[in-house]
């Protein structure tokens, strides 16, 4: 669980799987996940064992959500912006995503 | 964030990394007229020891302490000095000695370089305990991130586990922050200090004596610390739940958490350097491959030079002195002229200043076997969830080194390509064949050394020969 | 249990890839004590840049007698992955529901319309079932299919493998009958000795191990090792690009000759052929346009992360057709070396340990494969 020290952002929102979530500009969407509340991003492709987000810097791969649409995006690496749609990625990518 | 198409189709230097050692090596070979290109996978300057530092919402002089914020000057400079800077640039291979494939927004390129140098620095290194894959675990670095780019803090039950000064960081900026912290579990090996006592005196006359203490100190004060932990587990089914620590004098106790940041030390990034035969060696002291290079970051392969951190953990000071250096190199090649004579003395100054005491810190902060060597069900790849046990048995199968295990078990095949399991799997094979980590060797690594879609190669310059070497029976 | 205490066996396989480890582990299986001798951690291993395809739509154009082996392992590979269950707990995932070879333009499908009918009109040839399918029956077959693809060759013979489970489980196998494995023992120098084999391998060629009879199935190794017992072997390394991009749902019931999607969820795509000699290195101009036909062939793999690429030497024999062959100046001494040694897996568990062992030809063309096809040069 993380909480912000600072509200000093511009407020935006995100759509977390179909739930309209508050974030920050400046925010990965990671952060952001984070800071909701979400400790799972995803469940492994190889198990179905929930993960979430490790190195925050782009290394681990274990922060791999489904963003507008498209799967495996790391959320640690991508901003979010206003309307965004972030979806827990379910295991291996599905045929179209 | 630029696009793809605008950088250029050649430039004399190409510079990897915006962290100290690539924002100081950048800033000299622009400084000096070079056409130089700075490349980074963040979309901010200043790598990790730096990460937010343009654009942290934390004000100045509450959180992060002064070390931190002396970064800006480096970044502001090298921003100024004409070298072109393009984030969100992921350099996926070298794939010839004059040839960089980078990939933004989704586009690859190939552009045309006279010289490389690498500066991508530092990863944590793998912490393999019983649950260390359950969500709300992770780095101590994560955790710092978090907080210099979004100011974000744990709330809850925050446990710290482990060892060496980030940590102590950590917990500092926490508490400055008024962050609430249960327990750090140190981890730190008793039997480490008559070793790293040798290198005291040199400990002493460096500058992190001083401030180590301070730091120390002032988190001893405030947050409850248990020694001379010896093993770690984290619980919980969805998410961490607790954390059971037990100590070398046999005590054990279960601590309600939230949150577990762990941390054991950095290595370099040795991905894209492997991916281009620069050769290595394993350091015993760091305990961890480092490349062969020497006092000008040069390596066995022509044109290619590591700068910082990733040719060696020795901190952003030592980093920028060590970029500097490789500038300067790369300067006096390409104009054929012995320039910058005196800024090359200031940087070794500099260098011999923040490396004196690195040698105590190594000793001291070694993690211990248990930590790198993990045994049972605890996994040890995390991408395809390869557990001890299973590196083990094949060990005793006859498999004599990591890249046969890779083929045997799928360990180091997915997309983070070794870099949390790797230096496991080499020291776990070395200590059950009784066999030096040089010898066993490490994985064999090959661009693309970070995953890119097979469209983004789908668009890549082709050639006839190219094309009459794809069958087509 | 690797190496141990003995160094003398009845039989020693120089190579512990795909062939060797078939052939020693079928040797153990009839009750041979074997040693199998491999390189270390690093070396060319054509068993690790195989396509895991078990494909026979293609196979003997020139040589019936292939095409008829080759038919014959397929039809024995169940027998193998059963068998290797069994003895190990480790199933290869073996699934052999045809395979396609997709065809990008009308010119593609006429080329290869007319290969085919030639295979099937060699003499000697015991015909399969194949069909020419148009690009309707295709997309019937495989829906995400794009729209440059203009047929394919279809066959319901072909399928695929886990080929890196396969060699996993074939190594535990071996070791489960007694067979003894010893890495890091590239073999120096064959001497044969009054009626057997010493092996000097290793580093210095120090470590010596004994045989009655040796099989050299050490791949690219042959070449330098076959003269040493009088036989010539010539193979060369053909090099082919290989992608493998993340886990992704499954979508293809049927496998494609060059892009196919493992068991776990990944696909791999390999579609290039380049003489480079021993050079293994990756070059992107040869991935662009592997990717670019890829990409042709199933669109919505452009968004998929490729997450490796290697350059493998696969092994190809001087006219492409395997070698097997015993040698007439040191007899005890026999070779075994293939281009596919994924889809000969079942030949190779299963017909020619029986070879080995008591000297009978597993069929009437046996000899088609003997080196007396190439020049016979003088021992060294």
């Amino acid at each position: 669980m993380f909480r912000r020290l600072t509200e000093s952002r511009r407020a935006l929102t995100i759509v977390v799987d179909g739930v309209a979530t508050p974030a920050r500009g400046g925010d990965s969407v990671a952060a952001a996940l984070l800071a909701a509340g979400h400790a799972a991003c995803r469940l492994s492709a190889v198990s179905g064992a929930p993960r979430g987000p490790y190195c925050q810097m782009g290394v681990c791969f274990d922060c791999l959500v489904m963003i507008d649409g498209v799967a495996n995006r790391q959320a640690c690496l991508t901003p979010v912006r206003d309307g965004m749609r972030v979806e827990t990625q379910r295991g291996k990518r599905e045929y179209g995503t | 964030m630029m696009a793809a198409g605008a950088l250029d189709e050649g430039y004399d230097v190409a510079v990897v990394g915006a962290g100290p050692a690539g924002l100081a090596a950048a800033m000299v070979c622009a400084q000096a007229g070079l056409r130089c290109v700075l490349l980074d996978d963040q979309q901010n300057p200043g790598g990790q020891i730096y990460r937010g530092i343009t654009n942290s919402p934390l004000a100045r002089d509450t959180v992060l302490g002064p070390d931190y914020w002396r970064g800006e000057a480096l970044v502001r400079a090298a921003l100024a000095s004409g070298a072109q800077y393009a984030p969100s640039a992921t350099v996926w291979g070298l794939l010839r000695p004059d040839e960089i494939a980078v990939s933004i927004g989704g586009v690859s390129r190939q552009i045309r370089v006279t010289r490389t140098i690498l500066a991508t620095g530092a990863i944590e290194r793998p912490f393999p305990i019983a649950g260390w894959t359950l969500p709300g675990v992770m780095t101590a670095g994560a955790a710092q991130i978090l907080l210099k780019t979004s100011g974000l803090a744990p709330t809850g039950r925050t446990v710290l586990a482990g060892c060496g000064p980030l940590l102590w960081l950590l917990a500092w900026q926490y508490l400055n922050a008024g962050v609430r912290l249960d327990a750090i579990l140190d981890t730190t090996a008793s039997a480490n200090w008559s070793r790293a006592l040798r290198h005291a005196a040199g400990f002493a006359a460096s500058p992190y004596l001083a401030k180590g203490l301070r730091l120390m100190r002032a988190v001893r004060r405030a947050v409850r610390i248990i020694r001379g932990v010896v093993e770690i587990k984290a619980e919980g089914r969805e998410r961490v739940e607790a954390v059971i620590c037990r100590t070398r004098r046999g005590q054990q106790e279960r601590l309600p958490a939230d949150t577990l940041l762990l941390h054991q030390g950095v290595v370099p990034n040795v991905n894209l350097a492997m991916s281009a035969n620069v050769a290595h060696r394993w350091s015993d002291t760091q305990l961890c491959f480092v490349p062969c290079v020497d006092r000008y970051g040069a390596t066995n392969v022509p044109h290619i030079a590591i700068a910082g951190d990733g040719a060696g953990i020795a901190g952003a000071e030592a980093a920028a002195a060590r970029g500097r250096l490789a500038g300067i190199a790369a300067v006096r090649a390409l104009t054929g002229k012995h320039l910058l004579a005196e800024e090359e003395r200031t940087a070794r100054h500099s260098l011999q200043r923040y490396e004196r005491g690195r040698a105590f810190l190594d000793l001291l902060y070694q993690p211990a076997a248990d930590f790198r060597r993990p045994r049972g069900d605890i996994v040890v790849c995390r991408c395809e969830e390869v557990t001890a046990r299973q590196i083990l048995d094949t060990v005793a199968l006859g498999c004599p080194g990591p890249n046969q295990m890779k083929a045997f078990l799928r360990c180091g095949m997915g997309p983070c390509q070794g870099r949390f399991c790797g230096l496991t799997v080499t020291e776990m094979i070395a200590e059950a064949r009784g066999v030096a980590c040089d010898k066993v060797g490490y994985y064999r690594l090959r661009p693309p050394i970070k995953p890119i879609t097979l469209g983004e190669i789908a668009g890549l310059p082709t050639d006839e020969a190219a094309i009459n070497a794809v069958a087509r029976e | 249990m690797p190496g141990g205490e003995r160094n003398e066996f009845d039989v020693a396989v120089i190579g512990g890839g795909l062939v060797g480890a078939a052939l020693a582990w079928g040797l153990a299986r009839r009750g041979r004590t074997v040693a199998m001798l491999d390189e270390g951690d690093i070396a060319y291993r054509a068993s690790r840049g195989n396509f895991a395809l078990v494909w026979v739509q293609s196979k003997g154009s020139g040589l019936s007698e292939y095409a008829l082996w080759t038919r014959y392992s397929a039809d024995v590979w169940p027998q193998l992955a059963a068998t290797l269950r069994d003895e190990t707990g480790l199933d290869v995932c073996l699934q052999q529901t045809g395979g396609l070879h997709l065809l990008l333009s009308e010119r593609e499908a006429e080329s290869r319309a007319n290969e085919i009918k030639r295979l099937h009109n060699q003499p000697g040839m015991v015909p399969f079932d194949y069909q020419m399918l148009d690009r309707a029956a295709v997309a019937r077959m495989l829906p995400q299919v794009g729209p440059e693809v203009a047929g394919a060759s279809f066959c319901p013979l072909d399928g695929h493998v886990n080929a890196l489970r396969l060699l996993r489980a074939l190594h535990v196998a071996f070791q489960k009958r007694g067979g003894c494995y010893f890495p890091e023992r590239a073999v120096e120098r064959i001497e044969p000795r009054g009626g057997e084999f010493r092996l000097h391998a290793g580093a210095g060629g120090t470590d010596v191990i004994a045989a009655s009879k040796i099989v050299l199935a050490a791949g690219l190794g042959n070449a330098r090792l076959g003269p040493m017992v009088g036989m010539n072997v010539p193979v060369r390394p053909q090099r082919g690009q290989i992608m493998v991009t993340e886990k992704t749902a499954p979508f293809m019931p049927y496998v494609v000759h060059t892009v196919r999607q493992t068991d776990e969820g990944s696909v791999m795509i390999s579609d290039s052929v380049e003489e480079a000699g021993f050079d293994t290195s990756v070059g992107s101009a040869v991935l662009a346009v592997e990717a670019d036909r890829a990409v042709k062939m199933f669109p919505h793999l452009a968004r998929l992360n490729v997450v490796r690429c290697w350059a493998a030497l696969r092994v190809m024999p001087k006219d492409g057709y395997p070698i097997y062959d015993r040698s007439q100046a040191c007899p005890g001494a026999f070779v075994a070396t293939c281009h596919s040694g994924v889809t000969l897996a079942g030949a190779h568990a299963l017909a020619l340990p029986p070879w080995i062992d008591t000297g009978v030809a597993p069929n009437d063309g046996f000899g088609a494969f003997a080196t007396r096809r190439f020049d016979v040069p003088a021992i060294n």
